[in-house]
């Protein structure tokens, strides 16, 4: 990525004066980190935090047939309940993942889908392709917004203080409103694996918003997080990372997230390719780990049963809630039971390690 | 403490500090800030031979992993245990509990091949050195 193509959020200033460590993710400028991974995976494990989330992309689907069409593209059962969303994945034709998704029903006729940022173009284009022959109009919204994630358990206590009817939001469900006089949406999501909720709002308002909770925040022991905190929360809480974990070649069954296929709910995009792959039974699935000592696994480390290698890792961290190294990566065989003693690669030498369930935290929303 | 004006300090961040054939070594506190948490170190073991600017020992932050080089070569006399049991030592104090090993110096003369800590303060505020 050349410095002329790297792009920056409308929180790029706000980021910097809070001491943010900018780094190079996807093509995004962003902070890596502020005060330190673990103060602030702590953070919003005991109090809250804040991210930008700025770089992830959204697409709205108006018209007659924007549930019909939400409903192709996605694997989960899409509501066409006004403010519900649901976690879901868009399929390719042979059950792979284009994209994991959180599409919102705003109206009957008006839908909003939160995706990815490094697949933002390529699932605008995916939906446009689906869409053809039906009634309704997609747009990229995502220059039109920035985003803020408030993760924590405290972060209600803050919603309530800025956005009271935010907090009777349910999980996954979303309000339209106005952000300092702009369109805004308010989301009861996140990628932490803690309560709380992400601000969709204008440019500008996104940075009126962030010094608002940086100010009335303190108080709740609020503190600005980045990348690095984002990533070993949510692979604590057993998220998975599109483009690490997921991607066009593996299905959600192989990711432990057989959950997200609503085979009943009607034809989709994907789904005979998926089921096939279920019926035949998995050759690989997504597992997690625990090193049993000392060192911090990292992505693409070889995993070992008895003496076989049988994966590497996608995603691998250490935890600091556990205060050991995770991770998750496709096992063959599929069917490892937890507690099975495995070794991990590092730098050359293989570590002790254990099957371990995922989440490997066990989180409260 | 192993006082940072009586250091020696290599291009890669470590320091040395010499006494009666024996340096002890660890890592500068800027080098400490730029890894950030550290949570893991592996240590070399006793008696292994160390090579000046070569690898013997690797730290292990949240983020990455980053090597430590030997700031002199020799034998491992010493490994800091303390260290390897809390590696936020080498974040707390990189000059004092944080020390990574002692190494028996089979070349004193290379001492003289690193920083004193004069020319090390002016490097490191070189931005293209880090």
């Amino acid at each position: 990525m050349t410095s002329t193509t790297i792009r920056r959020t409308p929180l790029y200033d706000s980021m910097l004066k809070a001491g943010g460590r900018m780094v190079d993710f996807h093509g995004w400028e962003l902070p890596v980190q502020f005060s330190g991974i673990i103060q602030e995976h702590r953070a919003v494990r005991n109090d809250c935090g804040i991210f930008d989330v700025s770089h992830m992309g959204q697409v709205f689907v108006t018209g007659k047939d924007a549930h019909a069409f939400v409903q192709k593209v996605n694997a989960n059962d899409i509501k066409d309940i006004a403010g519900r969303g649901a976690y879901s994945h868009v399929l390719n034709e042979r059950g792979g993942l284009v994209d994991d998704v959180i599409p919102f029903c705003l109206s009957k006729e008006r839908f909003f889908i939160v995706v990815n940022s490094a697949t933002t173009e390529k699932d605008y284009n995916w939906f446009v392709k689906q869409s053809a022959g039906m009634d309704l109009k997609i747009e990229n919204a995502s220059d039109r917004f920035g985003m803020i994630a408030l993760q924590g358990p405290k972060a209600p206590q803050l919603m309530a203080e800025l956005w009271p009817d935010s907090v009777k939001l349910a999980r996954f469900w979303i309000m339209e409103t106005k952000i300092h006089g702009e369109q805004g949406f308010i989301c009861r999501t996140g990628y932490t694996g803690e309560d709380g909720c992400e601000i969709i709002a204008s440019p500008a308002a996104t940075v009126k918003v962030w010094d608002e909770l940086l100010e009335k925040g303190r108080k709740y022991g609020l503190i600005p997080c980045g990348l690095g905190s984002r990533d070993t929360l949510r692979l604590e809480s057993g998220y998975l990372l599109y483009g690490s974990d997921v991607d066009d070649d593996h299905n959600s069954f192989e990711a432990n997230y057989g959950w997200v296929v609503k085979p009943k709910k009607g034809d989709f995009i994907g789904k005979e390719a998926a089921l096939k792959s279920k019926a035949a039974g998995i050759k690989r699935k997504l597992t997690g780990f625990a090193l049993t000592q000392g060192g911090v696994p990292r992505p693409g480390c070889a995993i070992y049963l008895q003496g076989q290698k049988i994966g590497e890792l996608c995603s691998a961290t250490f935890s600091p809630v556990l205060g050991k190294g995770i991770g998750v990566g496709y096992a063959a065989p599929p069917d490892l039971k937890e507690g099975e003693p495995v070794e991990i690669e590092i730098h050359g030498r293989r570590i002790p390690a254990k099957v371990n369930r995922v989440p490997f935290y066990e989180n409260k929303v | 403490m192993y006082k940072p004006e009586n250091c020696k300090y290599t291009k890669t961040h470590e320091w040395a500090f010499a006494e009666g054939g024996v340096a002890v070594a660890g890592i500068t506190d800027f080098a400490q800030h730029e890894i950030s948490d550290i949570v893991f170190v592996e240590l070399p073991k006793i008696g292994a031979k160390t090579e000046q600017n070569k690898r013997c020992a690797v730290i292990e932050s949240v983020k990455a992993a980053s090597d430590f080089n030997a700031p002199v070569s020799g034998e491992v006399a010493a490994a800091n245990d303390a260290l390897a049991a809390n590696p936020a030592l080498a974040n707390q104090s990189p000059h004092g509990d944080g020390w990574f090993c002692k190494i028996k110096m089979s070349n004193p003369g290379e001492l003289d091949n690193l920083m004193d800590y004069a020319a090390y303060q002016e490097f490191i505020k070189q931005p293209a050195q880090h």
